[in-house]
């Protein structure tokens, strides 16, 4: 591992753009963390740290000079991945039919994703699953993805909602980075050690002042990560999950939940691994121009699953049992791993503050068994 | 006689019934044709037969006033016609036409209750064949009700 | 599968583009539901397919249907989607003409098995629109006749002027070995057919339940009913196949909307064996 001074990060935001990469990163707005284009090491949050508890996000400021003092904010890197909207054609109108005049092959942006979290390279695994893990690949994922370079933080503090010990995702990135920092401000000291993980990452580090980490400099960062992962405040039970949810399908906890659930969908925006989405159809006045957009949609929506004979899933009750269900149970079928890396998002940007550890906990402790599947 | 033992035999709504059972129903049996079109029973009158169809086809029917006579459903081979017989105060609730030419057996329904009244493992028998029948009967006429194809649709479809 | 399956079809750079083509002919079925024959001819190559399978219609500016093939397999050049009038879509797609363009992408989804028939009776068990789906398989079986035992055709509509395919249903009846039975929910004095429940159907038959494959296809409840009867029959389960339907975005399950527990219809489906979902069938609201 080696050592990169704060004084010299911003050589690592030049060797980033040197090699065409758009540096996308954390920076304070609006009184959270938001994801944005960082040209310097100034556009980062120093000295911001998030409080976070069931329903409630508050971004408090101190005079350090830590830069990522604080853990995941609403936004994830989905939003790059697969934007809240995607154009996927034009269209004009041909005599009796149309044509297609362009498509989404318009390339993103090389992107530099700095500052990902382990449980958000977790879910950035679990997105390449559903985007490039079957019979079909989204060719616009899979090419940003390809082109993506992940410069991971870790973890030295969990946040009020953070379970990725449990979820075995975190807090130290353990690989699918090219660069893992650990930053340690304290003491007079500020600075990274770094974890090298792809040669991208070597030949990134080359161009950055860094030098060889002392032992006890290593030893501390894995003391504080240690730290970290000791006093994550919540935990989610995942021995037999799936087959103790499959077997609730009937739990009264669905009903209790539901009365509690907005069906605002928050939950579904925030997660770094949903990616439901929908598509809409929009013609200008003439009529002689369409064009066909994909968003990002929510199974918490009234019309998510509706059919000729009419909607299947009519109550929040049952939305919110299959968003739950989907995430920690059906996931594992379609896909091979549960859909929550213990982020926490869901819990915290909730308004009535629903915590899923709490409810798969509630219906463990209260199991019926109904169903056999 | 005894031909008509063999053509009871085969009949499913009679399968596995007792050679004693067999010899008191027997008494009750005629074997009935009918024609394209004719009325093995009317609406309103007196439920005095009960049908156990070989073969053809009787479509139930009932009259809505402007609507004349709506079919409701059609009994075929291997299946019975009417259960009024058995329940007070013994009238069809509905008519039956042959849509085509059809043979059944018909059972008299005055002396196929006196046999159940005397005879009750005779008669709990008759009953619990009826039911089973009228339990099929009551699961079809729900779905019917739901008339599924009139918006639904499946296989895959927008 | 993947690469088979990407010669056959359209081109699949992107899994959500359209391709343009004319539709040929437009046949009323029925009041609501018609059907489109597609010219596949021009650009896009050999199209082919598998029964059961199905494309994703787009109208220009009004959005995509999925829709069910139902046209012969082995038939080139054309292709037929049997569309029920419901939604802004088909009703979109039911006022085309001969000549008119929409797009198409596909086709998607698992098909039925005509290899676990070989050499047994099959039942084809449908009700309403349902019968779109299956005619690919009636057309695959008819073509190799000798290669299968008995052909059931139990076909359940509305009422007598809602049946899809009539004159083709009076085709199948008179081939070799075949039995079709058509039963209708209401009728009135001039049907002289069966009326009631498709289940009810099953009751005239002899189902030689050592020796049969059954392909179910209707409204959800249809086949649950359905499923309980061929039980009742003493059919084993894992002969019974059947089609689903969810609401459908994309057909390659990156949308998620037509999940079905731990299975996406799209991909997973929309044909499966009966095993794979028989505890699903029963959840409500799943």
């Amino acid at each position: 591992m080696v050592i990169i001074g704060f004084t010299h990060f911003d050589e690592l935001l030049s060797a980033l753009r040197k090699r065409d990469y758009t540096v996308i990163g954390p920076v304070a707005r609006d009184g959270a963390i938001a994801l944005d284009v960082i040209l310097s090491a100034s556009d980062l949050p120093k000295g911001c740290h998030d409080e976070q508890q069931p329903g409630s996000y508050f971004l408090r400021h101190e005079e350090d000079e830590a830069i990522f003092g604080y853990v995941v904010g609403p936004q994830s890197w989905k939003k790059y991945l697969y934007p809240p909207r995607l154009k996927l054609f034009s269209a004009k109108r041909e005599g009796k039919g149309f044509e297609i005049v362009s498509d989404s092959a318009t390339p993103s942006p090389k992107y530099a994703f700095l500052g990902v979290r382990p449980c958000e390279i977790g879910a950035i695994k679990i997105n390449d699953s559903v985007f490039d893990g079957g019979q079909y690949s989204d060719a616009r994922y899979v090419s940003t993805r390809k082109d993506a370079c992940v410069i991971a933080v870790n973890c030295t503090r969990p946040a009020g909602n953070c379970f990725c010990v449990s979820m075995n995702t975190g807090p130290r990135a353990t690989h699918a980075f090219d660069l893992a920092l650990t930053e340690i401000c304290e003491n007079g000291t500020h600075h990274f050690v770094v974890d090298v993980g792809s040669e991208l990452g070597q030949s990134i580090l080359e161009d950055v002042t860094h030098r060889q980490a002392e032992k006890n400099e290593i030893e501390r960062a894995l003391d504080l990560l240690s730290t970290s992962a000791a006093g994550m405040c919540k935990s989610l039970e995942t021995e037999g999950l799936p087959q103790l949810l499959n077997d609730n399908y009937e739990h009264p906890e669905w009903d209790d939940v539901a009365k509690r659930c907005l069906a605002c969908a928050n939950c579904t925006m925030v997660c770094p691994t949903c990616f439901c989405s929908t598509v809409d159809d929009i013609t200008d006045l003439t009529g002689d121009h369409a064009e066909r957009w994909r968003r990002w949609d929510s199974c918490f929506t009234s019309d998510f699953t509706k059919i000729a004979g009419g909607n299947i899933r009519m109550s929040t009750r049952t939305r919110y049992r299959q968003w739950m269900m989907h995430k920690l149970a059906h996931w594992h079928d379609q896909f091979g791993t549960s859909g929550c890396v213990g982020c926490g998002r869901c819990i915290t940007w909730c308004p009535v503050g629903i915590d899923i550890t709490h409810e798969a906990q509630h219906i463990r402790e209260t199991s019926i068994s109904t169903i056999n599947s | 006689m005894e031909d008509l033992t063999i053509i009871l035999r085969q009949h499913p709504f009679l399968r596995g019934l007792s050679d004693e059972h067999m010899q008191t129903l027997i008494g009750c049996a005629t074997n009935v044709r009918f024609a394209e079109n004719s009325r093995l029973i009317n609406e309103g009158e007196l439920a005095n037969k009960f049908f156990l169809i070989r073969s053809g086809r009787v479509a139930l029917e009932t009259e809505v006033s402007g609507r004349g006579g709506i079919r409701i459903q059609t009994v075929g081979p291997g299946e019975v016609l009417g259960w009024s017989w058995l329940i007070s105060p013994y009238r069809w609730h509905f008519s039956g036409v042959a849509v085509m030419d059809t043979r059944t057996i018909a059972l008299d329904a005055e002396c196929l209750r006196n046999k159940c009244e005397t005879d009750a493992h005779f008669g709990y028998e008759m009953l619990k064949r009826l039911a089973s029948v009228m339990e099929r009967r009551l699961e079809a006429t729900r779905l019917q009700l739901l008339d599924m194809y009139g918006i639904t649709s499946s296989g895959v479809m927008p | 599968m993947k690469d088979e399956l990407a010669n056959r079809s359209l081109p699949m750079s992107d899994a959500m583009m359209t391709y343009p083509v004319t539709i040929r002919k437009v046949i009323w079925e029925n009041d609501d539901t018609f059907t489109l024959t597609l010219d596949m001819n021009g650009t896009l190559g050999e199209f082919s397919f598998l029964p059961g399978q199905f494309n994703m219609l787009y109208v220009y500016g009004i959005g995509e249907a999925a829709i069910s093939i139902s046209s012969d397999p082995s038939r080139t050049g054309t292709l037929d989607h049997t569309i029920h009038r419901v939604g802004t879509v088909t009703t979109a797609l039911s006022q085309k003409k001969r000549g008119d363009v929409i797009g198409v992408r596909g086709p998607y989804g698992s098909s039925w098995p005509l290899d676990v028939a070989q050499k047994r009776d099959v039942c084809v068990i449908t009700g309403g629109i349902g019968l779109a789906p299956l005619r690919p398989v009636i057309y695959s079986l008819l073509k190799k006749r000798d290669e299968y035992g008995r052909i059931i055709i139990l076909y359940g509509g509305r009422s007598p002027l809602d049946l899809l395919y009539r004159v083709e249903l009076e085709r199948w009846e008179d081939a070799k070995n075949v039995e079709v039975l058509v039963t209708v929910d209401r009728g009135d004095s001039s049907w002289k057919g069966h009326i009631g429940v498709v289940t009810s159907l099953l009751s005239y038959i002899k189902l030689d339940s050592r020796n049969t494959i059954a392909y179910v296809c209707g409204p959800e409840i249809m086949m649950k009913y359905t499923i309980d009867e061929l039980e009742r029959r003493g059919l084993p389960l894992d002969r019974v196949y059947l089609s689903m339907e969810r609401n459908m975005k994309c057909a390659v399950g990156f949308c998620g909307h037509c999940q079905y527990g731990p299975t996406f219809i799209c991909k997973d489906g929309p044909v499966f064996p009966l095993p794979r979902i028989r505890p699903l069938l029963d959840r409500k609201e799943l």
